[in-house]
């Protein structure tokens, strides 16, 4: 009896040592591959991707690729580029010699889809969550009725609650499109991309709208109109982003003009030329650093920063010395002639660097974004903001309590009496000018990282700066920042609705009214003045 | 100045100018035969006079310094624009009898409203002076009442010419955005391409700049022009005095931009286009610039810097057209700082030689106020 049994039981052994095959589902399915007709080749790919086999990907790349063999025992072969073959199941290279009657699986364009769909599927059981994560994505955005039990056997798989919830909402968007989904489960489904909120749920649910059921149809409408009023909400905070970036841009540029006005009453007309000195600084120094040390290019700019300062400040202290010390008291003329400066300065880069655009590379943790909500916020110009922020914070720290600011905020309120006090109101001039000067130059820093280094680069932002001083109010550096940033933002929230040039001439011309209201500004300088 | 020194100008320019329109119609190979091109070019030299002429107007004598004056000649330009557009009639490229060729390439299919009349070219010219005027007299009226001077008032000038430019620039203002217009034809039934009407236009814009020379002249000798040289001088004086400041300054200022519109008028069939860039801030203070060189104040200065500052640059953009901006701006700060008073002040000066002339940088006159 015992004896019996052993044999029993090897016999058995046997028979399975045999013909593995038999137990393997997989093996039988890849049998399938060895069969002429396409149809047999299409479920067996479809089988395939069910089964979520480790070899699957590979084969099925190969089958594209057509480098999938088949021998005339119906064993599957994978030929590399060199001519090697390796067997599709296992990856070993296949040993002995060549197996007879070897030919490749048929492939037509109905197998490249089937392929194309299989592999979407089998990364949703992939193990790496990035690739379910973008799998789910890619269900979502063209959600295909046959991929529902691969998406719900996915959910019911998945421990990463993140993904769960995008294949939940993957999930959600088939049953949208499927036409024979029952009405109670389509109207989760739309409640569920109504949480998810935006443009691409809302194309969804526009499309579900139009449902033959009067129930869906009403739920996608009343959920579709949340969404658009979220949407909008986002989107004019996306705005007011945008606003405040391009308002500290324009903060950046219009704070050493305030000072230089504030002080000594000039417009100084080459300023823009400053805030360009600064840009190609900013080119100089990340071309040098490139050259001597390549791996620190990222920090260029960190070492651009002081040396815009330094360079836009001598230059604005030589012009300072050198022209405007002369032209006190006639401010219309220092205007004409700083604005031949700026002609000049223009014409100067123009014949060192060429006429060209000039590329200021972005460093790495500058470029890129990331997502808050519906918002994308661009590191670069988040950087600006943070930036203009803090040059700001600077810039009143030293007016207010460095000897420097005391002595420029006297000469500011009272030229004869800070003279009489000992103040030396020349060299206040002239500090204030190098101080006002060395800022534009920091903002060409910024401004390399948006805009395009030319030598036209200051033109392009110079009447935004001089509305915002004006607007602002003289001698005022909070009155400069919210000139700027009101400016920024009304110029951004006004764009989508007027277009970005009448959205701009529509901001000039209410400044222009607002000047005739308010001559001297938001927060004009209290004192004794009588007149210009 | 004298009535004889004021008449002897006119008849300067406007000799000149007749001179040359007849030379010009000389037959080609005669040796005194002065090539078409040239006759453009004086012709639009003087229309820069004009501008020039107008700017020293409310510069020189009230002390408003406008960045914006350009925009006036502008818009005269295109009011004349419009006018030799629909001269063009149905010999545009598509022959559209009505439209011009830009509407019909935007898939216009009528004309706008404000478009009508312009085949006439009474209301046109009435279009090219009342425009200017009309805008000149809503911008002056807002800003002199509100009394804004000074720095102030430039950059709101100048801001007032950025946002046409940037108006005129849309295709959908119904003024050829970008391009502009261009490809004109004829004026008042002549070709603009024959050399006699050439002539005529120079002789037009003669006219017009000693016409206009000889009013100013005489609007500054006269009482009125002594209390804009008071407002100049101490605004707050004139007005404690009882003069109604911004009434002069409006009505001034309005005055100086129809002759600023007029001049862009003549200048666009001389030059056979006109495009928003003439709306650029650049090209105001580039005017401004024309009567400082001249002498600021003078009128014939402003005449003079106007035909010198572009005969250079003619002869600079030619020979080395990378220079020029170096010497435009390089002329800027030496004329602000070493000649105040401009070719004219040196040319008084010179022929005054034995008064001790004045120190070459002038002192500070006062220092600034705070507020200023």
């Amino acid at each position: 009896m015992r004896k019996f049994l052993v044999t029993c039981a090897l016999v058995l052994f046997a028979a399975l040592a045999a013909n593995p095959a038999a137990a393997d589902p997989v093996e039988d399915i890849l049998t399938g591959f060895a069969s002429s007709k396409y149809d047999d080749i299409e479920k067996s790919i479809d089988a395939l991707a069910a089964s979520g086999d480790a070899a699957a990907p590979a084969i099925l790349d190969a089958l594209s690729a057509g480098d999938l063999q088949v021998s005339s025992d119906k064993k599957l072969y994978i030929k590399g580029d060199d001519g090697s073959l390796k067997e599709a199941r296992s990856g070993a290279d296949a040993t002995g010699e060549i197996p007879p009657g070897l030919k490749a699986v048929k492939v037509n364009n109905r197998v490249r889809r089937a392929i194309d769909a299989a592999m979407g599927q089998l990364t949703l059981l992939s193990p790496d969550p990035a690739k379910r994560l973008s799998a789910a994505a890619s269900q979502f955005h063209a959600p295909d009725p046959a991929q529902l039990p691969a998406v719900e056997s996915a959910i019911a798989k998945e421990s990463d609650p993140a993904v769960k919830r995008a294949f939940e909402q993957a999930r959600a968007a088939i049953i949208l499109v499927k036409s024979d989904a029952p009405d109670a489960d389509k109207i989760a489904a739309i409640g569920l991309l109504a949480a998810r909120g935006d443009e691409d749920a809302k194309s969804l649910l526009d499309a579900a709208t139009a449902s033959g059921s009067p129930a869906v149809a009403d739920a996608a409408r009343g959920a579709l109109k949340g969404i658009e009023r979220s949407l909008a909400w986002w989107s004019a905070a996306q705005n007011v982003y945008y606003g405040l970036s391009l308002g500290s841009v324009l903060l950046l540029a219009a704070i050493g003009l305030a000072i230089t006005f504030g002080v000594m009453g000039v417009i100084n007309m080459a300023h823009g030329e400053m805030v360009m000195l600064g840009a190609y600084t900013t080119y100089v120094v990340q071309q040098a650093v490139m050259v001597a040390a390549p791996g620190l290019t990222d920090y260029a700019l960190v070492l651009a920063v002081p040396a815009a300062f330094l360079v836009s400040g001598a230059a604005g202290i030589a012009i300072e010395r050198s022209i405007i010390r002369f032209l006190y008291g006639r401010p219309l003329e220092t205007l004409l002639a700083t604005f031949g400066l700026s002609l000049v300065l223009q014409q100067a880069m123009r014949s060192i660097f060429g006429p060209t655009n000039l590329q200021v590379d972005n460093p790495s943790w500058m470029s890129g974004s990331m997502d808050l909500g519906g918002l994308a916020i661009t590191y670069n110009r988040f950087w600006i903001i943070l930036f203009a922020v803090a040059i700001f914070a600077l810039l009143t720290l030293v007016l207010r309590k460095t000897a420097l600011g005391l002595q420029m905020r006297a000469v500011t309120q009272n030229r004869r009496m800070a003279a009489s006090m000992g103040i030396r109101t020349g060299w206040v001039d002239s500090l204030t000018f190098g101080l006002g000067s060395g800022v534009a130059g920091i903002a060409g820093v910024a401004l390399s990282q948006i805009d395009n280094v030319s030598p036209n680069l200051g033109q392009s932002y110079i009447i935004d700066s001089f509305m915002v001083v004006v607007f602002g109010g003289v001698g005022n550096l909070w009155g400069t920042l919210v000139g700027a940033m009101s400016l920024g933002v009304a110029n951004k929230l006004l764009e989508p609705v007027a277009g970005a040039v009448l959205g701009k001439i529509v901001v000039l011309v209410l400044l222009v009214l607002f000047i005739q209201r308010r001559p001297r500004g938001l927060f004009p300088v209290k004192g004794r003045a009588v007149e210009s | 100045m004298s009535a004889m020194r004021t008449y002897s100008v006119a008849v300067v320019i406007l000799g000149g100018a007749l001179a040359v329109a007849l030379l010009s119609l000389l037959p080609a190979e005669h040796a005194l035969h002065v090539p078409g091109y040239v006759v453009a070019l004086l012709g639009k030299y003087l229309c820069y006079a004009l501008l020039a002429l107008s700017v020293d107007l409310v510069w020189g004598y009230v002390g408003i310094l406008s960045l914006g004056h350009g925009a006036f000649f502008a818009i005269g330009g295109y009011a004349m624009g419009m006018y030799l557009m629909r001269q063009i009639g149905a010999r545009g490229v598509y022959g559209n009898a009505t439209l011009p060729d830009f509407m019909v390439f935007l898939n216009w299919q009528e004309l706008p409203w404000y478009w009508g009349g312009f085949n006439h070219f009474g209301f046109a010219l009435l279009v090219m002076a009342l425009a200017p005027g009309l805008l000149a007299f809503v911008f002056g009226y807002l800003a002199f009442r509100s009394r804004v001077t000074g720095v102030y008032l430039s950059i709101i000038t100048q801001a007032l010419t950025y946002a046409l430019m940037l108006a005129f620039f849309r295709n959908d203002m119904g003024f050829g955005g970008n391009n502009g217009l261009t490809d004109f034809k004829d004026f008042l039934g002549f070709s603009l391409q024959s050399d006699a009407t050439r002539a005529g236009l120079l002789v037009a814009s003669a006219a017009l700049l000693s016409l206009f020379y000889v009013v100013c002249r005489m609007l500054v000798g006269a009482r009125f022009g002594k209390v804009l040289v008071a407002i100049r001088d101490a605004e707050s004086r004139a007005r404690f005095l009882g003069y109604r400041v911004e009434r002069y300054k409006v009505a001034v200022f309005v005055f100086s931009a129809v002759m600023a519109g007029l001049a862009g008028a003549l200048y666009v069939p001389q030059v056979g286009i006109i495009n928003p860039g003439e709306f650029a801030p650049a090209n105001s203070i580039e005017a401004v610039i024309w009567v400082a060189v001249g002498g600021r104040g003078t009128l014939v200065g402003a005449i003079i810097g106007a035909i010198l500052v572009n005969l250079g640059k003619t002869i600079f953009t030619g020979a080395l057209p990378e220079l020029w901006l170096f010497a435009l701006g390089g002329l800027f700060i030496l004329v602000t700082l070493f000649l105040p008073k401009g070719v004219v002040g040196l040319w008084d000066r010179i022929m005054a030689r034995r008064v001790p002339a004045p120190p070459l940088v002038a002192a500070p006159v006062r220092q600034p106020e705070a507020g200023e």
